[in-house]
């Protein structure tokens, strides 16, 4: 761990631009196997009523809108494209396309956001809200079906939540590489920020199956 | 070693080369942090201990006199929420890890420096969530906040309680990352893994489960905060949840967080051992490796506070089972450390003492918790006082003796000041008395059935409360004593040496108080952990 | 008698089947627990006197960990410890079998928890609140369940004790050994008056649980005056006799397995019941349409209690059609065929497990 040449982005108590590096990279994906943790429980307790109340849960999946959810999926996707492409601009130093596929990428996350927001509003609109005012015309055991709402809410929510920070993260770093702030030596910032968002990606290909797909099989597309 | 009281001249240290309340507060500096810590885990400490004392008072007669049925509810919830999530979990990873992994490991300082910071601001922010729980009424749910009771029928601060906790989470998270990131990347050259010293072999342990299961607490606080707030049902049959299921979910995190309370507590013992029989640790590897079989297995046990309650009776056997497995490393621990002293130039210095108590209570400790781990015994002790005696014989026997054991031990590392020699080993007599006089009889109380977390009870279960309460003032007395000597001796201590206790780790190779970046010049290791052979006759004043 | 105030005692009274055997292993472990605290006590304090420091005493040489001598030692006490250990997870698990498993013929009474106190509910109508009164030398099943948060039924002196949750029915059983009085304690943490959700379990002769029988309730034994439920609401008009209803016959059902609309099939037993009539829609009985109204709101959890045993009466899976076992003066000691309180694992579906 012999000292190289001393850049400026290099912090004062580690030895390397290499040790630097790596520390981050590791501090990320640690990050992120917390964050698998903390949905796992979500996962879990998904599972487990599931299991309990199949039918209630495969009526009131049917009350999801399969289209918006796929167009949901289809965006983020494509986020994620962008994302990687921006962290291949951050590496070639090409400071115009970094700042372009960002952008690119906050659009894609924005589009999501509003989607799910419509969403949202759709399910409050017909009270698909688990609490007193639920109701879920045509719902099997429908003293089960606000679980499942219940999840839906939750999982969602929580990863909506990562999006929107995300989405804030994004618009510091569009700001910061405008104004030249990385170079092809020191991206960090962007791969890591590249990681996160491609576990928020993978996340909604979780939920997205669960929440919307995977109970149409035995009761047909709606 | 030990020259002459002040005046002093001033070197520079961390202490001193800035002054003022924000160069304290926008600090970066891992051992100005721990300092940070140290101070807001003291006072969460005896705040808890204020709760503790309400409690025995309230117990020394069989009826209610002194407090009515929820204040006492509220009393014995916020002792276990202020003592689990703002003492125990933090003590000694926040303050002692945090000052020492760094020097330990012969880095400038943790890999991620205003994370560190960071996890200090949300352990505040925690609190104050606590304190105003505190202020505004309270909470009576229990620090299991056990469902439907907590979503449904608690008349008191669930969310406010619940988010607290939540919030702390992050805190153990952060710094969890930043330890094992740090020990992973940051260790001088030539410090492999098997020269590590004992206490970053449990540091690492301990970091792994606040890593892993700190985010599962905390998703099902979010869920108890979400039923209770938005009646969004999840746990309440009422609403067709499961309230077995936050058990699972509650149990998994906070089962492993036994483990994260006690393990950096036996790194402390391993070092103190060793350092006073002047000997390497015996079975360095088999110790190092319990820490991680601890971490392992403490993840797979949760079921075990489930017997009773619905759990299938073959879950119950591989979780009966698990238990067994995992009190093996542990009992593989103290026989080494037991080992350790055989043929050592043992010193009985204040550390040490605790040291040694804290094999003595935690062996117990540890050998009731295999009474609860058996199926048919654990029917009948199950929430009685014979679990509160057991975790207390772990949690304070075990995580605060190896807490006040490294204090102890590092101070004159942290402070560069020695203390009391009379008064500390007074002190640590006293918490051992007056520790075994207020839970063994608790041991008996279980078995007799006296439940736990009983207001008022039946009179033939008086005797062993009030022996309990005696117990417990004594042990108050052995607590309030360093509180003065240490602070006492931050002024007016003898000013320490390098090293000492004639210790082996890279931290006493250098100043005392440490510099800033902690060492001159970056150590290059070229020896194995522990190595006393390099170490000249210590004589020290006792 | 046994709960007059003792200042100084180690052991809770000995009143149950179990209690000799749980007592034998807690004895087991406070001897090996013993010997082993005392054990590593001597030895660091042996150690730290005979090792003391010495001036001029040097730094004893390294130990290497790896020698033959050292791993002995090291498996030496992983493996004599584990194995004592295993003997105490066997012992323990072959009590929790055996506290498991109520035998077939155990007389049935419901306990239901509400904050707090506990109602009891015999089968011959008799109910009392915070007291049971038993039998001694005969097997009791509790049927569990509450009203409101988990507690937990605990009888130090028969050493067992069983969470009760709501929405679902746990049980517990125990045979009393001892004539005399002993506490419940609630066990689970329940709120505010939680260390007064106490009472006293009394142990009686079978003349003396005779006479406090016939002293008992005037409002008919528990089937009846669960049969007279149903019929108030109104279950019977599609819980028809014949299987011709819109509803699945009730006769003869309990304790059987059937199939359900989703493929998959359920035992019928106190959970199944209760969940039906509270979530009529989530295991629906293939062949058969939903249409069953929720009961939630309409009856309480004492109001289950009653359907179910009524259900019970109607007879189960070997096909018998007779009231669940009593103790009842009006039918001293009779059916030992063991009806519906046969525990619902063990029962094997018979001929009239398709009824449609």
């Amino acid at each position: 761990m012999a000292s190289h040449a001393v850049s400026t982005t290099l912090r004062h108590h580690f030895a390397s631009d290499e040790q630097q590096k790596d520390a981050a990279t590791i501090g990320m994906w640690v990050f992120l196997v917390t964050e698998i943790m903390f949905f796992g429980g979500l996962f879990l307790a998904y599972f487990a009523y599931r299991q309990a109340y199949p039918a209630a849960f495969a009526s009131a999946s049917n009350k999801t809108n399969l289209w918006l959810g796929a167009a949901n999926t289809t965006v983020l996707i494509c986020s994620s494209l962008t994302m990687a492409l921006a962290v291949h601009a951050a590496s070639m130093g090409k400071k115009t396309l970094l700042v372009l596929f960002l952008i690119m990428t906050l659009l894609l996350g924005g589009a999501f956001l509003g989607v799910k927001a419509y969403e949202y509003h759709d399910k409050w609109v017909h009270h698909e809200i688990p609490g007193q005012h639920f109701e879920c015309e045509g719902c099997e055991d429908a003293g089960h079906a606000p679980l499942f709402f219940s999840l839906y809410f939750a999982m969602t929510g929580l990863h909506a939540t990562h999006m929107l920070i995300g989405f804030v993260i994004l618009v510091i770093l569009i700001v910061q590489a405008a104004r030249g702030k990385f170079t092809e030596k020191w991206y960090t910032p962007i791969e890591m920020f590249g990681l996160y968002w491609h576990f928020v990606d993978i996340v909604w290909i979780f939920l997205f199956p669960l929440l919307y797909l995977i109970d149409r099989s035995h009761t047909g597309l709606k | 070693m030990i020259t002459a009281s002040p005046p002093v001249k001033e070197t520079k240290n961390y202490l001193n080369h800035e002054r003022g309340i924000k160069s304290w507060l926008l600090t970066g500096d891992h051992k100005r942090i721990a300092i940070l810590y140290l101070i807001s885990v003291t006072l969460f400490f005896a705040l808890g201990g204020v709760f503790a004392s309400l409690i025995r008072l309230e117990l020394s007669t069989p009826a209610g006199d002194l407090l009515e049925s929820n204040q006492y509810n509220k009393v014995f919830t916020m002792h276990g929420i202020l003592m689990v999530f703002f003492f125990l979990i933090p003590s000694i990873p926040a303050t002692l890890g945090n000052f020492l992994i760094p020097m330990m490991i012969g880095a400038k300082d943790l890999a991620f420096p205003k994370i560190n910071l960071l996890s200090w601001y949300i352990y505040v922010v925690g609190g104050i969530f606590t304190l105003y729980v505190l202020l505004t009424g309270g909470v009576d749910t229990g620090w299991t906040f056990y469902t439907p009771f907590s979503t449904s029928y608690s008349n008191g601060y669930v969310i406010a309680a619940g988010l607290g906790i939540f919030i702390n989470g992050f805190s153990s998270i952060l710094t969890g990352l930043n330890f094992i990131v740090t020990i992973h990347r940051m260790r001088a050259p030539g410090l492999t893994w098997f020269r590590l010293p004992l206490f970053v072999w449990a540091h690492y342990a301990t970091s792994a489960i606040m890593i892993l299961g700190t985010p599962v607490v905390a998703v099902t606080l979010f869920l108890v905060v979400l039923e209770r707030g938005f009646h969004i049902g999840f746990f309440d049959p009422a609403y067709g949840g499961d309230p077995v299921l936050f058990q699972h979910l509650f149990w998994f995190y906070s089962h492993p967080a036994v483990y994260i309370m006690i393990l950096p507590s036996m790194g402390v013992i391993s070092e103190v051992i060793s350092t006073f029989s002047s000997k390497k640790p015996f079975g360095y590897t088999f110790i190092a490796f319990s820490s991680v079989a601890i971490a392992v297995f403490g993840f797979l046990v949760w079921g075990h506070h489930l017997f009773v309650a619905g759990q299938s009776i073959y879950a119950g056997l591989v979780f009966s089972i698990l238990s067994y497995v995992v009190a093996i490393p542990s009992a593989i621990k103290v026989f080494n450390w037991a080992a350790t002293m055989y043929k050592g130039k043992v010193r009985l210095e204040t550390p040490m003492l605790y040291a040694l108590g804290f094999i003595g209570l935690f062996t117990v400790g540890g050998l009731t918790g295999i009474f609860l781990s058996s199926l048919g015994m654990d029917v009948h002790l199950t929430d009685t006082y014979f679990v509160v005696a057991h975790f207390h014989y772990v949690m304070v026997g075990g995580a605060l003796l190896g807490y006040l054991c490294g204090i102890h031990f590092w101070w004159p590392k942290i402070f560069g000041r020695m203390y009391s020699q009379v008064w500390s080993k007074v002190s640590a007599v006293l918490v051992f008395v007056g520790f075994n006089l207020t839970f063994f009889p608790q041991f008996l109380l279980g078995y007799m059935g006296m439940p736990r977390r009983y207001h008022v009870y039946p009179p033939e279960f008086q005797v062993f409360n009030v022996l309990s309460s005696a117990g417990a003032s004594v042990l108050a007395l052995g607590l309030i004593l360093p509180a003065i000597y240490l602070t006492w001796s931050l002024k007016h201590g003898e000013i320490a040496s390098e090293n000492p206790w004639g210790a082996t780790g890279l931290e006493w190779q250098t100043a005392s108080p440490p510099i800033m970046e902690n060492f001159e010049v970056t150590p290059v290791v070229t020896t194995e952990a522990y190595d006393y052979s390099t170490q000249q006759e210590v004589v020290h004043v006792g | 008698m046994t709960m007059e105030p003792k200042s100084f005692q180690l052991f809770p009274e000995s009143a149950s089947n179990f209690a000799p055997s749980v007592d034998g292993l807690y004895t087991y472990m406070v001897v090996v627990s013993a010997f082993f605290s005392l054990l590593v006590a001597f030895l660091i304090v042996y150690f730290a006197i005979k090792y003391r420091a010495k001036p001029g005493q040097g730094v004893p040489p390294p130990i290497n960990d790896h020698s033959i001598g050292g791993m002995i030692l090291e498996i030496t006490w992983s493996v004599i410890p584990l194995g004592l250990s295993l003997v105490m997870f066997a012992w323990g698990a072959s009590i929790m079998f055996h506290e498991s498993r109520p035998p077939a013929d155990a007389l049935n009474i419901y306990v239901t928890g509400k904050r707090w106190m506990w109602k009891i509910q015999h089968m011959e109508g008799a109910r009392e609140i915070n007291e049971l009164h038993v039998p001694v030398d005969q097997d009791i099943r509790l049927t569990m369940t509450s009203e409101d948060v988990i507690h937990d039924f605990y009888v130090p002196a028969f050493r067992t004790k069983a969470d009760v949750l709501p929405g679902r029915y746990t049980t517990e059983w125990f045979r009393p050994t001892k004539v005399g009085d002993y506490h419940i304690f609630c066990a689970e943490y329940c709120g505010t008056k939680h260390s007064g959700m106490i009472g006293t379990v009394h142990v009686m002769t079978q003349p003396d649980y005779q006479t406090w029988l016939a002293h008992g309730s005037g409002e008919g034994s528990l089937s009846e005056q669960g049969e007279s439920l149903f019929n108030q609401l109104g279950c019977g008009n599609c819980h028809v006799k014949d299987g011709h209803g819109r509803a699945p016959n009730l006769y003869g059902a309990y304790g059987t397995k059937v199939d359900l609309s989703d493929g998959s099939s359920v035992r019928i037993d106190e959970s199944y019941i209760r969940e039906s009539v509270l979530y009529p829609q989530a295991k629906i009985v293939a062949g058969y349409d939903r249409i069953m109204p929720t009961f939630k709101g309409l009856i309480s959890d004492e109001g289950m209690l009653k359907l179910i045993e009524y259900i019970k009466s109607l007879g189960n899976a070997n096909g018998a059609n007779a009231p669940s076992r009593t103790l009842g003066s009006e039918q001293p000691d009779i059916q030992k065929s063991g009806t519906m309180a046969a525990p619902m694992s063990e029962t094997k579906p018979a001929a009239t497990e398709k009824k449609q």
